[in-house]
């Protein structure tokens, strides 16, 4: 067909999956983070990076493996998130997005600079799980347990994100608390308090998908100054703060990067931010934003 | 009588200023680098260290000159680097640049330093294009070039029976070089190349360029990079099976930094070529300790540290048979090609015409994890390439300096 080979071009869509999961799960916690609190979090993706370096730590000063880190990673580094927002996010709350933006951009590169500092830019090793290791033939091609891990994983996890967020008490409560604090306290609701969880909810996000990576990428200071980047392009092609909007956006252009690389890999670095471009150009909300 | 005294008093100040004019002893030595990316730990701040040993071991300051390195982060984009590198020349009064990873930005550097009659002491980048096309009578390329990676481990993998090579190349001067390089390499020596894919610079995803290099049933996958694209490519070739599936990894160009980075489990067995390894003898283990001894990380020096030092040392040589510093570029690298090189790093050799260093290149094996005895044993040696084998033989080369 075309002089395209069928299999190989199956095998690039279910990578581009495997991509589009870490996509849609940092995008995610990005949107969560500025749907609700209306921060745009420019260190998420220092927290990514440090969800993996929290892997590394567990493993060879703890030796707790790769489950624990999967649990405990995401509550720890939530934790920090929490401090980070209570010592300093909530300081600059009401203020222009602006103020945020250069905030936890700083924060961002302080973060990255102390771990470039101690552990250099090429990384540590860190290994995939004996349980989820070697693979599957597909017949069209082979896929590792791992990466098959990684779409289950954070399927489940947007899923159960969005189900929170939009389909429980507490996500009501979120919501209403964003549209009008005042009100919502009123009713006796701990606003702050809430504002707060969300944000260490949405970095724990980051640092699960951090833990995600370790065993694909190296463990390195700068794997989530990669990342980030692109997740922010598919957070504005989703319709900044939409929470399913995102998780769409996150794996559709996980897939259309894929075959980007198949039939023309020099423009696979850009392709998302072209997307980007043309959105902006005809929807300047995002696929499913709202006008405000 | 007073007067007298005055003008005699005047025509020696004017006759010591002159003879300081002629023996000049300051120097600046600039390292540009990758102080951040992906390159960072095989150059970087451990250039400037390697950079700052060169001067305290040259012996020159004990002897009255004052020598300064300073340190600029290129970013691996050559409008960066030539904007740092003007600066540095225009400005800052910078004599000798040294270092420059990342091929595109050291073929930028080097037109520039040319045109203002700097020296170019170049470690980190590879492209033989340096001393070949691009030649400039103020560069030296001392470490290593794409030459030699395609002839030390290119040759040796189509002599083991790797005769169908599939590259992946980093999109930019450095890939191109040495897929170039390596493909005539290859030819020559009976086996062919089925295909290419161009990845960007900087890439944290494989699994597509491996996939199609799986698909093209090539005995051997070329990894054309370097850094961290090098890293990640190995590792998640070994994910997807590729190894185990019968295809071979030929890893092109790898650092003692990357090994360390993949870890001994995932990077064992691998076949590269390098010239230098801090464990070859006493005086490299010397160098390496007090090296390591200075670094954040206690990494030993790689082959990029070690040619910064060495060649500065040289350099430093130069300037002392010259009586000061001339402020000359091309002048200082004519004397570094006429005098022979003696360092206890790369041993003894010489700068050719074209301004490229002559010495041996050895081809290496990462150690199974059994057989590594402590931090950062790594390798063992698997062959020497003998330094007249080890670069273009001055009758192939397209320099214009070298007279045919």
């Amino acid at each position: 067909m075309l002089g395209i080979n069928t299999q190989a071009l199956f095998g690039q869509l279910l990578l581009g999956l495997i991509n589009g999961s870490f996509y849609a799960l940092l995008s995610l916690g990005l949107a969560v983070i500025f749907g609700m609190l209306n921060i745009i979090n420019f260190a998420h993706g220092a927290l990514f990076m440090m969800g993996a370096f929290c892997a590394y730590f567990l493993l060879t000063w703890f030796d707790l493996n790769y489950w624990w880190a999967l649990v405990l990673a995401p509550l720890i580094i939530g934790g920090f998130g929490i401090v980070l927002q209570h010592t300093l996010l909530r300081r600059i709350a009401g203020l222009d997005h602006l103020y945020s933006l250069l905030l936890t951009f700083g924060l961002a590169l302080i973060i990255q600079g102390v771990f470039l500092n101690y552990y250099g830019s090429s990384g540590l090793p860190y290994a995939i799980p004996a349980a989820l290791q070697g693979g599957t033939n597909l017949g069209f091609m082979f896929l590792p347990n791992y990466r098959a891990w990684v779409v289950v994983v954070s399927l489940a996890v947007c899923l159960a994100t969005w189900f929170l967020i939009e389909r429980t008490r507490f996500g009501s409560y979120l919501r209403a608390a964003t549209e009008n604090p005042q009100l919502v306290s009123a009713f006796g609701i701990n606003v702050p308090l809430m504002i707060t969880l969300t944000y260490g909810l949405g970095v724990g996000l980051a640092a699960l998908a951090g833990v995600l990576a370790a065993p694909i990428n190296q463990v390195r200071p700068l794997m989530g100054a990669d990342f980030i980047i692109v997740v922010f392009a598919v957070v504005v092609i989703g319709g900044m703060g939409s929470i399913l909007g995102s998780i769409v956006t996150g794996f559709a252009l996980g897939i259309i990067e894929g075959l980007t690389k198949y039939f023309y890999p020099e423009a696979s670095n850009t392709v998302v931010f072209l997307l980007m471009v043309l959105v902006l150009l005809v929807k300047p909300t995002g696929l499913t934003g709202k006008a405000t | 009588m007073n007067r007298v005294h005055s003008i005699l008093m005047f025509g020696v100040a004017m006759a010591l200023s002159t003879a300081a004019m002629a023996q000049d002893k300051t120097v600046k030595v600039g390292n540009l680098s990758d102080q951040s990316g992906l390159y960072a730990d095989l150059g970087g701040p451990g250039s400037t260290l390697a950079a700052q040993m060169a001067v305290e071991d040259s012996g020159l300051v004990a002897k009255g000159w004052k020598i300064d390195v300073i340190a600029g982060d290129h970013q691996n984009k050559p409008d960066v680097g030539t904007n740092i590198a003007r600066q540095w020349l225009d400005v800052d009064k910078v004599d000798v640049i040294v270092d420059v990873p990342s091929s595109g930005v050291a073929l930028a550097v080097n037109t520039v330093v040319k045109e203002k009659n700097a020296v170019f002491l170049n470690s980190g980048a590879a492209a033989s294009d340096l001393t070949n096309s691009q030649c400039s009578p103020n560069t030296v390329h001392w470490t290593y070039d794409t030459y030699l990676l395609a002839n030390g481990t290119g040759k040796a993998v189509v002599k083991a029976g790797g005769d169908s090579w599939f590259f992946l190349t980093a999109d930019y001067a450095f890939g191109a070089a040495l897929e170039r390089d390596t493909t005539a390499v290859i030819n020559a020596n009976g086996g062919k190349v089925l295909g290419a894919v161009r990845h960007p610079l900087n890439t944290s995803d494989f699994s597509s360029f491996l996939l199609q290099a799986q698909s093209s049933k090539a005995k051997v996958i070329g990894l054309a990079n370097a850094g961290g694209d090098t890293t990640n490519a190995i590792k998640q070739a070994a994910e997807f099976g590729i190894v185990s599936g019968g295809q071979k990894l030929a890893a092109l160009l790898l650092f003692i930094t990357d090994v360390h980075s993949l870890g001994l489990n995932i990077a064992q067995g691998l076949t590269f070529t390098e010239t230098f390894y801090w464990d070859m003898n006493d005086q490299t283990r010397a160098f390496s300790k007090r090296f390591s001894e200075r670094m954040k990380n206690k990494a030993p020096p790689s082959m990029v540290h070690a040619g910064v030092y060495a060649s500065l040392i040289h350099y430093f040589k130069a300037l002392e048979a010259l009586g000061g510093n001339p402020h000359d570029g091309a002048k200082v690298v004519a004397k570094m090609k006429e005098m022979p090189t003696d360092d206890p790093l790369f041993g003894k050799g010489v700068i050719r015409a074209d301004g490229r260093k002559i010495h041996p290149g050895y081809l290496f094996e990462v150690k199974k994890p059994s057989e590594s005895k402590g931090p950062w044993d790594y390798y063992k040696l698997i062959a020497t390439i003998p330094a007249e084998e080890a670069f273009t033989p001055l009758s192939q080369s397209t320099c214009s300096l070298v007279k045919k």
